[in-house]
């Protein structure tokens, strides 16, 4: 394989807004001790190491599995856990797949923070792409303005369909998560129907639509690479901002008060109805937005045929961010390096690429099982209070 | 005397951080009634629930009989004799009492339960120790009195040498309370250990041999009843002598703030539980409801703050009526609101103290632009607030859920105090907290009333209705039963007549809840 140096050079740029993303919210008074971040005690620092574990755990499991099945398990480990930062092309496929972990990250933290189980942005993610592909086909904008003015359709979109469980919770306290589950299907069946029936190209062997708009398609960062300037600049940019809003203003203090409890946010007479639908509403709007630079970036033709699995994807995203926008980057790196790791894997050994999916499960479930590591935190806290010597004024 | 119990050097940490075991040491002998006094809080329950087995402590050690052991389950603490009755009973409603007792190891024939055998049990085992129940009856027909007694009999039936009894005549009546000693006195003389937990001095004096003292999570020391008098225990309790006395001026009332009129409420059961309350609160006033829990006080307050609707009647702040609409709206209107339950209304336990204080002021222009929050003016503010309400904690970016139930009220009565408001609902704001903290509380009640803001204080303790209050009203069976314009010369004997139903004011005295305006 050859190693161009254009090819090179043009992935440190491509790396450099998406570790700028991660570094933005550190400067000025939130880097430290300033904000409204979350709290930073013993229990903070806990949960990182409990997070660092799990991995741990995750990656060694998954090697005692690599070892039991493959003819050459050093090889094949190799192949998956330094694989992808071997050569450009590799690394631009985790940057790729990165991009879409993103939006659908960030779109679950939004939800998930106010503790509202909306998981529509599987479908709206789709459904954003079916509304920027209409978009990119019967529209003529200029150049520079085009797929933005796709990129937006497709967020509104989402954002209505997010509306709807979070209405429904708020007026009739219908379960979101039921709600948003059964809209899956009503995502991708509408947008199949509208591509099928609509905007097929008849010409074309398999179900797919019209080509783009060569206006439409958003700007490669290096031509022989998928990845496109517009969509590392976005999703910079919704990191960036939902960041911002979680933390630095007065309505998504509401909803991460929701996030925490819902009486306490009622009582204190903060905006519940803000937090309950409008949480939601702003993941179906970044939902939206990624299935579109999705769209836009990898494809000249709309041509999905089953639902993308990305909004899945981030919620095992958003469990690794702890619905922090501003670690939804590095979480989705990591979990796309993972997967390219385990495809180049594949490719080269025949170990199956399932093996992620291991990895994955086990660093989950450690994650979200409270009592994992329970008795180090309780070592922890004790040495902590006697340390403090915190007299006990009221036991429970 | 034979020692039958012993611990040494006991500590013991909850999740949450609180020591609320530290350095414990205790020694009980066969055969004596041993009291365990503190305050709430002290320590007594967490160091009864680990000789019962319900908590493992970090370090110390425990010897029943001079062996040392280590009591991982309740099951454990009974096969070495220990046994509890709970505050609150471990008793199955729809069974009877004899099928309570054996419950666990009933006797059998074949695979049938053996409900003759259980009777008989339970009906010796009450002739010996004077416990005489009915052993056919339901458990949810018997008095609580009974109920005590089948936990009793439970745990002697299991062999209970040593009987741990967690604040027992909390849920009596004078009368069952009586009988209680009786049966205490009698277990005792047939060589039954009893550890009883209080924190009613009378009770005390009257019932143990020798009692322990803890106080702030470790024990003081035990001492001989005899020649100890009630104000040795209560001062060793609280470490000073208890000052109840609250330095105020008298009031002087302004305008009328808020003007409740005919409120009536239903509970879903459609009994009536707020029957025509009407009162007023003026400006610079403490104006206290009082009554025993149950008689519309909860329901009445969760209708003027806004957390239950429903109800009809007027409730007006200022004349804007309140009843029925958003909690949003009362509070832009200037209502603070100190909430009974601080765990479920109060705070947002998994957030900093920083986040907790500034709930009620996110629209405030000091701490948010148009967009924006002003982190350094919400940094150094909510920091001097909880210097300034005495906080204890590591930072303002600690979690609030890891601080002692004292700290997180102050968190609560601080973000609820700087609101800028003109009428403070302040329910039950002391209880469950250590004295100091109390003290606090009452002094910013009190400091808040001289800057000329309406408190209406709603609270359970009736030491501190009649010390922090300028004027009560007395509810009972959802009526306003009487009024007293002037707390100085009440007494607790006085307010307990009307709060029990015993006497009421005519509909004329009642009336002076209502100020002209």
């Amino acid at each position: 394989m050859h190693h161009d140096l254009s090819g090179q050079s043009a992935g440190n740029e491509a790396l450099n807004p998406s570790a700028q993303q991660q570094r933005d919210p550190h400067r000025g008074p939130a880097g430290k001790g300033g904000g409204l971040g979350a709290p930073r005690d013993i229990n903070s620092r806990f949960e990182l190491i409990r997070m660092l574990v799990a991995i741990l755990i995750g990656i060694a499991i998954t090697a005692l599995v690599i070892f039991a099945v493959s003819d050459t398990p050093l090889e094949s480990l190799r192949y998956m856990f330094i694989g992808p930062a071997t050569t450009p092309r590799y690394f631009f496929n985790v940057l790729e797949l990165m991009l879409p972990l993103v939006f659908t990250g960030v779109a679950i933290s939004l939800c998930f923070s106010a503790q509202q189980f909306n998981l529509t942005a599987e479908g709206i993610f789709f459904f954003g792409g079916m509304v920027a592909a209409v978009a990119a086909i019967t529209t003529k904008l200029p150049d520079g303005l085009h797929p933005f003015f796709c990129i937006l359709l497709a967020g509104l979109a989402g954002g209505v369909i997010g509306a709807i469980p979070g209405l429904l919770k708020y007026r009739w306290n219908a379960s979101e998560l039921v709600i948003s589950l059964m809209l899956n299907y009503v995502c991708f069946s509408v947008s199949m129907y509208v591509i099928k029936n609509h905007f097929r190209d008849k010409d074309a062997g398999a179900i797919v639509s019209y080509l783009f708009e060569k206006t439409a398609v958003l700007d490669k960062v290096v031509a022989k690479y998928r990845l496109t300037t517009g969509g590392v600049v976005l999703a910079a940019a919704v990191c960036l901002l939902a960041y911002l809003f979680m933390y630095k203003t007065r309505w998504g203090f509401s909803v991460r008060a929701a996030g925490a409890n819902m009486n306490f946010t009622r009582y204190t007479g903060l905006n519940v109805a803000f937090a309950v639908i409008g949480s939601q509403v702003l993941s179906g709007v970044v939902a939206g937005m990624g299935g579109a630079v999705e769209m836009l970036s990898m494809f000249t033709r709309f041509q999905w045929a089953a639902l993308t699995g990305y909004g899945w994807d981030g919620v095992i995203v958003a469990i690794f961010a702890r619905n922090n926008p501003r670690h939804v980057p590095l979480a989705a790196l990591f979990l796309a390096y993972l997967r390219i790791g385990a495809d180049i894997m594949m490719r080269r050994t025949g170990v199956q690429m399932e093996i992620v999916k291991v990895i994955q499960a086990i660093m989950i479930v450690l994650l979200v099982a409270e009592s994992f590591l329970a008795k180090t935190r309780h070592r922890m806290v004790v040495r902590e209070a006697t340390r403090e010597s915190i007299v006990a004024e009221e036991v429970a | 005397m034979e020692e039958i119990l012993r611990v040494e050097h006991l500590t013991k940490v909850y999740e949450n951080g609180i020591l609320a075991n530290d350095n414990v040491s205790i020694s009980v002998n066969r055969g004596e009634i041993h009291a365990i006094c503190g305050e709430n809080g002290a320590g007594k329950s967490t160091l009864m629930k680990v000789l019962f087995g319900l908590e493992q402590p970090e370090q110390g050690d425990i010897f029943v009989k001079g062996e040392p052991v280590r009591i991982q389950s309740p099951s454990a603490a009974i096969k070495l004799g220990i046994g509890m009755v709970h505050q609150h009973f471990m008793l199955v409603d729809r069974l009877t009492v004899a099928e309570n007792v054996v419950l666990g190891n009933e006797p059998r024939r074949g695979i049938l339960i053996d409900r003759e055998a259980a009777c008989r049990v339970t009906e010796e085992l009450g002739r010996k120790y004077n416990l005489e129940v009915d052993p056919t009856a339901l458990v949810a027909d018997i008095s609580v009195g009974l109920k005590q007694r089948v936990e009793i009999i439970k745990a002697l039936l299991r062999g209970a040498e040593i009987l741990i009894l967690d604040e027992p005549t909390a849920v009596l009546t004078s009368q069952e309370t009586r009988e209680l000693f009786e049966e205490l006195r009698h277990l005792r003389d047939a060589g039954h250990t009893i550890l009883f937990i209080s924190h009613k001095l009378d009770e005390v004096k009257a019932l143990c041999n020798r009692v322990t003292i803890m106080r702030g999570g470790r024990t003081l020391g035990t001492y001989e009843l005899e020649g100890l008098s009630k104000s040795d225990i209560s001062r060793m309790m609280v470490g000073r002598d208890v000052v109840l006395k609250i330095e105020k001026e008298p009031a002087s009332p302004g305008a009328v703030e808020l003007s409740v009129r005919g409120v009536e409420y239903w509970s879903e059961l459609g009994k009536k539980m707020i029957d025509g309350v009407s009162f007023d609160v003026r400006r610079g006033e403490i104006l206290c409801i009082a009554g025993v829990e149950g008689n519309g006080q909860r329901e009445l307050v969760e209708l003027i703050t806004g957390l239950r609707s429903g109800g009809a009647g007027s409730a007006k702040l200022r004349g804007t009526e309140l009843l029925g609409r958003p909690i949003r709206a009362a509070r832009k209107l200037g209502m603070a609101h100190i909430p009974s339950d601080r765990m479920v209304y109060g705070v947002a336990s998994s957030q900093s103290v920083k986040f907790n204080i500034l709930a009620g002021k996110v629209e405030d222009a000091r701490y948010t632009g148009k967009l924006l929050f002003r982190d350094r003016a919400i940094d150094r503010d909510m920091e001097a607030l909880a210097r300034a309400y005495t906080v204890k904690c590591t930072s303002a970016d600690q979690t609030v859920g890891m601080l002692s139930g004292g700290n997180i009220q102050k968190v609560v009565v601080a973000r609820e105090m700087s609101q800028e408001a003109t009428l403070l609902v302040a329910d039950q704001p002391t209880r469950g907290i250590d004295v100091g903290a109390a003290e606090f509380i009452r002094r910013r009640i009190v400091e808040m009333r001289d800057a000329g803001v309406a408190i209406l204080l709603i609270t359970a303790d009736l030491n501190e209705a009649l010390e922090l209050s300028d004027s009560i009203v007395i509810l009972h069976g959802g009526k306003v039963v009487a009024y007293f314009a002037d707390t100085r010369a009440l007494t607790e004997e006085e307010m307990g007549y009307y709060m029990l139903g015993v006497k009421s004011q005519t509909p004329e005295e009642v009336e002076g809840a209502v100020h002209a305006s």
